[in-house]
């Protein structure tokens, strides 16, 4: 990491994120992510919107994007569809990828362009205080739901699969060595591939929930978290209440900046 | 050389790697940033560096 840090890392640390947030781990993810596929730090874009996460891209060296509150996606759409050679990754949060940005989140994956989207889901909006998300799980504590969130949250995993989306992963920040080869499998991906970071809020989530602490949230994903190949052998019992990681879909599809290029070539009259 | 090289200036003391030590080398000093108290007892499995948020250990590995 050392050495990531002087390669991929704007000289503007520490960075903003409170003591024991999981974002900071995320991000090493991608970094180590990048460097072990070698990426082209000159034809590698990093989009983000709005949020504690989306403040990623400003600590990263590379071209990089800090757009509007949810509109990381269609700004990643409009760099890729220019640069088609680029690596287009979007870091963006829960709120911002699926209530602020759920429309374009969804048709994005149902376009399957090829973008590569790292979901820091840490199920809250921290930066403004603790509101909930439509990640917040079902009952948690939220500053605006003092009695317990009602909302039943979104499963990105079933939000993504239903829009198109042809790579779907989840891991958590404890997990991150996975973490890194999903993102790199994620970049890998010729479509719309998109990974669920399941990262810990320990001020404005840990805090309302009683989860004790930075470490303790760590521990609480190690203990929640199952990986997908062991969860199909485990009975309904022994599954409550986990959710599972690795790589949970993987397929193929017409690819949309390749289509849009064939419809350029049809436009100029030839590639009949 | 030494195994262990922290920066002091971006740790947070959030106490993640204290936790996930299993040789128990680290601690948090009076002012609440991380301290390398027992290195020689360090393995360099690096489950520090892997999970700190803030960039502030790193295992150099021989």
């Amino acid at each position: 990491m050392e050495n990531l840090l002087a390669k991929y890392y704007r000289p503007r640390l520490p960075h903003m994120w409170c003591p024991g947030c999981g974002n900071g781990i995320v991000t090493a993810c991608v970094a180590r992510a990048i460097d072990k596929l070698q990426l082209d730090q000159d034809k590698t874009a990093i989009v983000s919107g709005i949020g504690c996460s989306s403040r990623a891209s400003g600590y990263l060296n590379f071209d990089s994007l800090h757009t509007a509150h949810g509109r990381a996606i269609p700004f990643a759409t409009g760099v890729k569809l220019t640069k088609p050679e680029h690596n287009v990754i979007v870091l963006t949060g829960d709120g911002d990828a699926t209530a602020i940005g759920g429309n374009h989140f969804i048709h994005a994956a149902r376009r399957n362009i090829n973008l590569t989207v790292v979901v820091y889901n840490n199920s809250i909006y921290g930066m403004t205080g603790g509101q909930y998300s439509p990640l917040t799980p079902h009952m948690s504590m939220a500053t605006t739901a003092p009695y317990g969130n009602v909302d039943r949250p979104f499963d990105l995993y079933e939000l993504a699969k239903g829009a198109g989306a042809t790579f779907i992963a989840r891991a958590t920040t404890y997990h991150a060595t996975l973490l890194t080869d999903l993102i790199a499998k994620a970049i890998s991906h010729k479509g719309f591939a998109i990974v669920e970071a399941v990262s810990a809020c320990p001020i404005s989530f840990g805090r309302q929930n009683k989860m004790g602490g930075p470490a303790k949230m760590m521990k609480w994903q190690k203990d929640h978290a199952v990986m997908v190949e062991a969860m199909a052998k485990l009975d309904q019992t022994q599954i409550e209440g986990k959710f599972p990681i690795g790589v949970l879909y993987q397929g193929e599809g017409p690819e949309y900046v390749t289509e849009y290029q064939k419809v350029i070539q049809r436009a100029m009259g030839s590639g009949k | 050389m030494m195994k262990l090289k922290t920066i002091v200036s971006h740790c947070k003391g959030c106490g993640i790697c204290i936790e996930f030590c299993p040789k128990q080398v680290l601690e948090l000093n009076e002012l609440g940033k991380v301290n390398v108290a027992r290195e020689e007892d360090c393995v360099s499995c690096g489950q520090c560096e892997l999970r700190c948020p803030d960039y502030a250990i790193f295992v150099r590995k021989k």
